[in-house]
């Protein structure tokens, strides 16, 4: 429990969370912070400036194009007739203020943990055994993934669960993304962040919760996971990390699969097989050299098609949406989460995670305490049950959803909200 | 871009005296006929509008930059105050028209070839017998690579040689790079590429020549070696393909290197283990050249992408590193200047994407040998990516007829030691005059 905590009681503190206006508890809160140094929780909200806006507007229309690539599908990168028609709805009918209002409505706050300030939603559920939860996004990601399950998650009455399927909810940014501070030494790697979200949770008064993540959050989450405090029950993953060794030896020699695999593991193979291919560069170019990516710091236009291009799934689904098909993404959903990264400047300071971690995408990492899983068709790779197993001695949930990508809790918060109400039921 | 091409076909008169009256030709080889209907050879110079000068200009000084990297090195990439420093003298007193001025006082020619616009300065030696040689740059350079050997290898007796060491010489731009046209197709690797220089040598009259390359040029010269069209005599790289099976199997698969190696081997091998960790923007140009909207938008991002190439002395070059700090050269090293005219060259040209293509239309080895059977000659600078052991190169290249180690040198070779890189042209090619 925290001093901000004690001294204003938790019955405040609850309140003020539940209704999102923070009025009288904000001037509380700053003198609390001035008086109670690096545990202080303020309430935060963002404003971005009219000129900040029209300066991004006003590159957009100055974009300089290059030539159109020279296939007909996807196999050269983000083909420039879907980013040509982002650019033009990013300029004329994208309101960002819509996006900000929304966010502004939620309880957000920023916290000081080692050394970084670390900004969080955080919603408590009505509802008094509600189970706490920390959520963490990934890369090209930030919290707008996680808006969509907030309800479901902490009103789950509301939502078509139980009052027992009820979570608060604890959503973190990252360091160096979206509106935590930028790490300005070295070592935030997934496990210092880890151990960051242990500190923030223990802060928040919580002494019995979950954590969940896919992408970079798995990462963390695993990382929490070994780290494994008293008080983390559980883990939930939809990016788990579960290649055999004899599996990753083949899929980097390039050579065929080894014989034997069950129709999941040959798919999951072939999935890891094309990625390794052909999806992984971005990841390569940022986990060696962030800093050099001035383009897409400077150019809203690069920095969107260097987001867009995390991976061949995801990006058939965004280039859809933006040719007229909306399912699971808005454009809005992809505009707002660009325009963050745009308006907070975090593009390189968000690639440097990539420098810093040393860990294995999709090595088991010996995880020994409650792990549950959902494998999505469109992820990076599904997961099959059996690597699942073998990685995750303590598998308490496995499910093959019918639908669903890398940005599961983003494309389909339904069914990722029914996802983690299942995976925790037994740690209730 | 303003490229004056006269609208109907030059007359050979007229090329004659373009090019005479450029000062740095005689005669166009008897045997090229008028160049005309597809063939025809245009004279070409450049004249960049001043409003895209003002707004380049405009764009760096309202660049957005990130924050500083977070080590007091260039392990991240490049370091924020270096680029800054550029960025500052780029906006304010960087002149392109000197470039361009010195571009246009060269013979410079378009011709089309396999359906696209090929761009070349050719300037022909005043010594009869001079030896044709095309050179082909590389990724992330350009024609401006090869400018500062032009006048030693077309006029030698003016660069302490004989008249017997002359060249005449022509120096293409890649499909996708610098005046050339940008390919809207698929299919222009180094094999093509060599096949259109083969026709281009062919369409100016050569019928014996030699060629040279380094880096995107090598791969282009060990290609034309194995074409092996009949007018070729020999080809000489700065960036021989050397590497046996066994010792790329391992370098791929990330295991030790084989045994047996010797001291010399063993020293190539970890430079490759090296270079193959820092090839990571050759990786992402592979797989995603369209991606790199940034690069085609923003000066800075273009300017930083271009930099971070790798030598023997670091990622970024540390030629390229040290060039940024001298503004004058008298003995020919790369300089401030230098390093503009061409990142200018690809944003003026807007080639930061088509340049990326390469890497993607290509699909075979880097390094490993590619079976050339006709005469090669290799010079090995201490500071490209590896040095190639005389033993590998021998092997990789079985009519070896000139190997050296140079004594200064790296990745850009000619663009970083003119003279050195001159003399051994010179000598390289010596055997077959």
């Amino acid at each position: 429990m925290s001093v901000l905590h004690s001294l204003i009681g938790r019955r405040r503190f609850l309140a003020s969370t539940l209704v999102g206006t923070i009025g009288v508890f904000l001037s509380v809160t700053a003198a609390m912070a001035q008086a109670s140094g690096d545990t202080s929780i303020r309430p935060f909200k963002f404003h971005a400036s009219d000129e900040a806006l029209a300066d991004l507007r006003r590159r957009i229309a100055a974009t300089k194009w290059p030539s159109r690539e020279l296939v007909t599908d996807a196999s050269q990168g983000v083909q420039l007739a879907a980013m040509r028609e982002l650019a033009r709805y990013w300029q004329t009918d994208y309101e960002w203020r819509k996006f900000e209002a929304r966010l502004n409505a939620l309880p957000q706050f920023m916290t000081t943990i080692d050394g970084v300030d670390i900004h969080f939603i955080h919603v408590r559920s009505k509802h008094p055994n509600a189970l706490p939860v920390i959520v963490t996004h990934g890369w090209p990601g930030s919290i707008i993934e996680q808006l969509k399950i907030i309800d479901p998650l902490t009103n789950p009455t509301a939502h078509g669960g139980s009052a027992s399927d009820a979570f608060d909810i604890v959503i973190p940014s990252l360091p160096g993304h979206g509106f935590s501070g930028k790490p300005t030494i070295l070592g935030w790697d997934p496990i210092r962040i880890a151990r960051a979200w242990i500190v923030l949770m223990k802060r928040l008064g919580y002494t019995r919760y979950v954590a969940q993540g896919g992408d970079w959050g798995n990462a963390v989450t695993e990382q929490m996971a070994l780290l494994a405090p008293p008080e983390l029950v559980g883990i939930h993953t939809n990016m788990p990390a579960t290649i055999p060794d004899d599996i990753a030896k083949a899929l980097q020699s390039g050579g065929p699969p080894p014989s034997g695999l069950s129709a999941d593991e040959r798919y999951a193979y072939d999935q890891l097989d094309f990625f390794y291919k052909h999806g992984l560069a971005y990841a390569q170019e940022m986990g060696n050299r962030p800093q050099t990516l001035y383009g897409i710091e400077d150019s809203p236009v690069g920095l969107a098609a260097w987001m867009l291009d995390h991976d061949a799934r995801s990006y058939a689904l965004i280039a859809r949406v933006f040719a007229g098909q909306p399912e699971g993404l808005t454009r809005d959903d992809i505009l707002d989460n660009v325009t963050l990264y745009w308006l907070t400047n975090t593009a390189v300071s968000s690639a440097r995670l990539y420098w810093e971690s040393k860990l294995a995408f999709f090595a088991p990492k010996g995880i020994v305490i409650p792990v549950a899983v959902s494998a999505f068709p469109d992820e990076i790779y599904t997961a099959p049950r059996s690597w699942t197993e073998r990685a995750y001695p303590k598998l308490i949930h496995y499910n093959r959803l019918p639908k669903g990508g890398h940005f599961a809790a983003w494309e389909q918060p339904q069914l990722f909200a029914e996802e983690l109400r299942a995976a925790f039921k037994t740690l209730r | 871009m303003i490229m004056s091409t006269p609208s109907s076909s030059p007359t050979r008169r007229d090329l004659l005296v373009l090019s005479a009256a450029a000062g740095a030709a005689s005669l166009l080889p008897a045997s090229t006929g008028a160049a005309t209907g597809g063939d025809a050879i245009r004279p070409f110079s450049i004249n960049v509008p001043e409003e895209e000068l003002v707004e380049l200009r405009r764009r760096i000084a309202a660049t957005r930059w990130p924050e500083k990297e977070t080590v007091a090195d260039q392990s991240q990439g490049v370091q924020l105050a270096t680029i800054q420093k550029l960025a500052r003298y780029w906006a304010t007193d960087y002149d392109w028209r000197k470039i361009e001025a010195k571009l246009n006082a060269l013979p410079q020619f378009i011709t089309e070839i396999d359906g696209l616009d090929i761009h070349f300065i050719h300037v022909r030696s005043k010594h009869e017998n001079a030896l044709p040689l095309i050179v082909t740059h590389g990724w992330p350079g350009s024609v401006i690579e090869q400018l500062k050997i032009v006048a030693p290898l077309t006029n030698p007796t003016a660069h302490s040689a004989s008249a017997s060491d002359a060249f005449h010489l022509v120096i293409p731009s890649m499909p996708g790079y610098g005046f050339s046209g940008k390919p809207a197709t698929t299919g222009w690797g180094p094999e093509r590429m060599g096949r259109a220089w083969e026709e281009l040598m062919k369409r100016l009259g050569y019928t014996r020549y030699v060629a040279q390359g380094g880096d995107w040029g090598a791969f282009v010269v060990d290609q034309m070696g194995l074409q092996a069209p009949a007018g070729l005599l020999a080809i000489h790289t700065n960036m021989p393909a050397t590497v046996p099976a066994d010792v790329d199997r391992a370098l791929q698969l990330g295991d030790p290197p084989p045994s047996g190696l010797s001291a010399e081997e063993r020293r190539a091998y970890e430079q490759l283990v090296r270079t193959f960790k820092q090839v990571e923007y050759a990786r992402m140009m592979a797989a995603r050249p369209q991606t790199l909207y940034g690069i085609a938008d923003s000066p800075v991002g273009l300017a930083a992408w271009l930099l971070d190439h790798n030598d023997a002395d670091g990622q970024p070059a540390a030629a390229v590193v040290s060039a940024l700090d001298r503004t004058t050269s008298a003995t020919g090293e790369l300089t401030r200047d230098e390093i503009l005219d061409n990142i200018t060259l690809y944003w003026l040209t807007n080639t930061g994407v088509s340049a990326s293509r390469l890497y993607w239309e290509y699909r075979g080895g880097f390094f490993n040998a590619k079976g050339v059977k006709i005469p090669v000659a290799v010079t090995v600078f201490p500071g490209e990516q590896y040095q190639a052991p005389r033993s590998w190169t021998e092997t990789a290249y079985p009519k070896l007829i000139y190997y050296h180690r140079a004594e200064k040198g790296g990745h850009f070779a000619a663009w970083e030691q003119p003279m050195i890189f001159t003399k051994e042209l010179r000598a390289a090619f010596r055997s077959l005059r």
